[in-house]
């Protein structure tokens, strides 16, 4: 936690990040949070918990809950709503892992905090679901292996899915800006950039 | 005898180890090529791909229990220094903490070949294990460790393993900082006769970098105590090595110690092995009575779970004129961290062709920072990259053609143990692959492009092990509607291990694959299999699935003949249905064979056979890549890369081919960017998150064609397969590094490939 006081700087997956059509708004909105974030945390470790209500859309439910403020998005959908589907790695807005949508776009939520998605609506890889039916982007996955051991899986789905939102018709560059916040460790990038060709196609 | 006990012989974590384990003596007619079989070479979507994309996979990372507490440790911030004094009194008054346990209040538990314990009051490297605090939540436990007051008596330090080989370096272990105090020699024929038979002596250096494995799982255990007995979820590549470890270290039975795990987050080697975390979240565990989820974090992940040792190659080559290598002598060391490791990079010179004088020296060098642990072809990645760059280079001062030179020094036997293998088809897949690339028709001579932007063509070859082996089994069940479960305790990193064990029992006993399930991953279920390393597991899991499968059909028949009265041999097993050789019409479903007998469910257990006596098993390879370096920015993209290998048969074409493309674009980060830099005058790790320590993002991914050369080595085991993880990566960073030179007539000998590096030889 110590490396968060430092002052972001313009950095190359930073960059990416801001560009990229898939995950947006990581780098404008997180600076300035840092700085109220390790002031709770004082507060909270001197004062003990001071929670705060919080009401948001998750998959398509209204939920109110009281958290933390420092709590961050991702921890709220893992820990309190018990999503564990959104995944962290590196929890520092680096790997793309905990994607998910808020009102519909991308955003890193290892990054965010849960009180900035008050009032919103936040899409999980668990949302994409209707029951227990896949939607066209997971089943793509499957069918051209967009996946080796998963972790990331749900973050690439995700930003696919914020990809094809924005536009059913990427061109491969679109794709490539679009998801190249994610990073996968195995390396299934060939068959990722495949599943989500074949998905924007099954769109 | 359908079993006996033998004793065999297997390349595992970078040395060969003696194994005596039970092998199935059974002897199954060879699988038919793969176009001839129904279910085994396709290309099939993995059957846990809805897990997956579901977000319903629960890996060890997302295991919450009932009143789970949270564990979190706090490492060393120096490189080398002692414990003078532990205060714990702010961290245990923060509400919400439940224990704190540091190296004063622990039962000194042995730890890396005893040179360390659990906790210990002398910490080695940055992130060294000081504290753990267990809380009711994740973010209490952090908190509580910012908390904590230590008093350090910093102590001098080394980081770098040139620097540590000297004589007044400051040692990391009193008994010095050169591992076993010598070196690990190896020498064949005489070295210097084949120097004097030589007409050219080539000699050159090359280095290679620190890489951090950063699986995108952190390694992480919840451990949950009932009684005397421990389950721990573990996100592990060895649920049996854990649980054997585990109750070592807490000196408990290994029947009290259950390891869970069904799906984990990638490894690449760095969880063949317990963790400290789990052992000190099970003691913390069992302090407050109530399960215990620990996690690292990603600084951690970078720190103190393993790395790929770097290394100082000198290598020196004696060639005749006719390209026939006289000798080879290859002289390294590599810094293993602060505790015993392994770093020798040698085995791709000692053999990958034919050459009858060779020696090799390596020394395992220990440093203050984080051990290494074996990473994806442990030793070969490093080695091959020097040993074909230089190979390259003796080629072209004879001045013969790179892959004729190659060919000219090619072994059908086995130049370390003068044995046979049990195939060999690299030929084939130099040819396979050069055509592809356009090898004789694209390939200009090194620098010879015009403008900014140069072209250049490279290969390299690829030896490892993978033949796997014994002992390894697999129960098969066989329910009373036709249904089948496979139980195997072995491990899928992400590999499709549940995906071809469903694959190999669907093809014996000819049902559709959406009617097996596979349970792996759990040590008090399932029979034992190996580690999953070294390329081992399909090659050794799959020959078991295969007994299994072939146990049950023939119990099958058995059943059928007393069913319909008929003798067994006049009975047919076609597609589930068992006929009458004489009266087709007469038939029986094997679901209906299990209804009429008594048991519910049919069982049986297949064992891995014995690899054959007197032959090498090996995976070959070569892959050839196309590069272009930008030489104003000395930036270098990678635009193709073709991988041809001799592996065995494919079980599922599909997973292989997206496990070499996982391969060849590590391969691809490690040759151009990946590096763990250390501050020499702090000991401090620089880069210890996932922007810092770049890695291959989805736009440096190039155009790769992956071509299997092998139809199946039926020699070595039941099902004619060897395995890929870590051929895949092998050769990249070496046919890269000789396409880097054939675009820039500039050899870059150090390992990452940067810009700088590119300008520095070009220009300076």
């Amino acid at each position: 936690m110590k490396d968060d006081s430092k002052p972001r700087k313009f950095t190359r997956r930073n960059f990416i990040k801001g560009v990229g059509t898939g995950v947006v708004g990581s780098y404008a909105i997180v600076p300035g949070l840092e700085v109220i974030s390790k002031k709770i945390v004082k507060e909270t470790v001197e004062e003990g918990k001071g929670k705060t209500l919080l009401s948001l859309k998750i998959n398509g439910k209204k939920i109110s809950t009281k958290v933390e403020p420092r709590t961050t998005l991702a921890e709220l959908i893992r820990d309190k709503l018990n999503l564990t589907g959104t995944k962290l790695v590196c929890n520092h807005g680096e790997c793309g892992a905990c994607t998910v949508l808020l009102d519909g776009k991308a955003v890193y939520s290892c990054h965010i905090l849960a009180l900035d998605a008050d009032g919103k609506e936040v899409t999980t890889i668990e949302g994409l679901l209707t029951g227990e039916k896949l939607n066209p982007v997971q089943e793509a996955f499957i069918e051209h292996d967009g996946i080796q051991c998963g972790f990331c899986t749900p973050g690439q789905i995700m930003s696919a899915q914020a990809i094809l939102n924005k536009n059913p018709k990427p061109t491969k560059e679109q794709i490539l800006d679009g998801m190249s916040g994610n990073i996968c460790r195995c390396s299934a990038y060939p068959n990722i950039i495949k599943s989500v060709v074949a998905a924007a196609g099954k769109l | 005898m359908p079993r006996r006990i033998v004793k065999s012989k297997l390349f595992f974590d970078e040395k060969f180890i003696d194994t005596i384990g039970e092998v199935s003596n059974e002897k199954y007619k060879p699988w038919e090529p793969n176009e001839k079989l129904k279910v085994i070479g396709k290309s099939i979507p993995r059957i846990d791909g809805y897990d997956k994309v579901s977000g319903s996979a629960v890996y060890t990372f997302d295991v919450n229990l009932p009143h789970m507490a949270y564990a979190r440790i706090l490492g060393s911030p120096f490189p080398n220094a002692k414990i003078r004094n532990i205060n714990l009194k702010k961290a245990k008054e923060l509400p919400g903490v439940l224990v704190i346990i540091t190296s004063e209040d622990e039962p000194k538990i042995s730890w890396y070949y005893g040179t360390t314990s659990l906790f210990d009051s002398h910490v080695r490297c940055v992130g060294d294990e000081v504290a753990c605090v267990v809380a009711e939540t994740e973010k209490i436990a952090e908190d509580a460790i910012r908390l904590i007051e230590i008093d350090y008596e910093e102590l001098p330090f080394v980081v770098d393993a040139k620097d540590a080989m000297k004589p007044d370096s400051p040692k990391v272990h009193d008994w010095g900082n050169i591992l076993d105090g010598k070196p690990s020699i190896y020498s064949r024929g005489n070295i210097e006769d084949g120097f004097k038979d030589a007409d050219v002596i080539l000699e050159d250096i090359f280095s290679t970098q620190v890489a951090v494995h950063n699986p995108t799982e952190v390694h992480c255990s919840v451990i949950n105590w009932d009684d005397s007995k421990l389950t721990i979820w573990d996100s592990t590549q060895a649920i049996f090595g854990v649980r054997d470890q585990i109750a070592g270290s807490l000196k408990i039975s290994e029947s009290n110690v259950r390891v869970i795990k069904k799906y984990m987050g990638g490894g690449f080697g760095s969880k063949l092995e317990a963790g400290k975390y789990s052992v000190i979240a099970a003691l913390a565990s069992k302090k407050i009575g109530r399960p215990v989820k620990i996690t690292l974090d990603r600084k951690q992940m970078n720190l103190i779970v393993g790395n790929r040792p770097d290394s100082y190659q000198k290598l020196k080559a004696g060639v005749k004129k006719d390209g026939k290598l006289t000798a080879l002598k290859h002289y390294s060391y590599g810094a293993v961290g602060a505790y015993p490791s392994g770093a020798g990079c040698s085995w791709p010179l000692r053999s990958l062709y034919k050459c009858p004088n060779v020696s090799t020296e390596e020394y395992n060098v220990l440093i203050n920072a984080g051990r290494a642990r074996a990473f994806r072809a442990p030793g070969h990645v490093q080695g091959t990259f020097a040993f074909e760059s230089l190979i390259d280079e003796l080629a072209e001062e004879i001045g013969m053609d790179p892959l004729d030179f190659r060919l000219k020094n090619y072994t059908d036997i086995d130049p370390v143990s003068g044995e046979p293998y049990t195939s060999k088809l690299l030929k084939e897949a130099y040819q396979k692959s050069a055509d592809a690339i356009g090898w004789y028709t694209k390939r200009k001579s090194a620098g010879s492009g015009k403008g900014n932007i140069k072209t250049g063509i490279g290969m390299a070859t690829q030896i490892w092990w993978g033949g796997g082996g014994p002992p390894a089994y697999a129960t098969l069940k066989l329910n009373r509607d036709g249904s089948v479960q496979v139980i195997a305790g072995t491990q899928d990193l992400g590999t499709g291990t549940y995906t071809f064990i469903a694959m190999v029992a669907a093809e014996v006993l000819e049902i559709p694959l959406e009617k097996i399930q596979v349970s792996i991953g759990d040590t008090s279920v399932d029979p034992y299999c190996p580690s999953s390393g070294g390329s081992m597991t399909a090659a050794s899991v799959s020959p078991a699935v295969r007994d299994a499968a072939e146990q049950m059909k023939s119990k099958l028949i058995s059943g059928a003949s007393a069913i319909l009265e008929l003798p067994e041999d006049q009975l047919k097993y076609q597609d589930g249905i068992i006929y009458n050789t004489k009266d087709e019409t007469q038939k029986i479903e094997i679901s209906n064979v299990v209804q009429k007998m008594h048991e519910r469910v049919l069982i049986t257990t297949g064992a891995r056979n014995e690899n054959p006596k007197g032959y090498q098993a090996n995976t070959f390879g070569a892959q050839f890549a196309e590069v272009e370096v930008d030489i104003e920015t000395g930036k270098v993209k990678v635009l193709k890369i073709v991988a041809a290998h001799d592996i065995g048969r494919v079980l599922n074409r599909k997973t292989l081919e997206n496990q070499f493309h996982g391969g060849i674009i590590q391969g691809l980060g490690y040759a151009l960017m990946e590096e763990r830099l250390i501050d020499k005058n702090t000991g401090k790790v620089l880069n210890t998150n996932m922007h810092d320590y770049k890695m291959a993002t989805i736009k440096d991914t190039p155009d790769i064609q992956v071509i299997i050369v092998s139809q199946g080595d039926n020699l070595l085991n039941y099902t004619g397969v060897k395995g890929i993880g870590e051929p895949a990566i092998i050769p990249t960073a070496g046919a890269i590094a000789n396409a880097v030179y054939n675009a820039i007539g500039v050899r870059i000998k150090s390992l990452p490939i940067t810009p700088d590096k590119i300008l520095n030889a070009l220009y300076s």
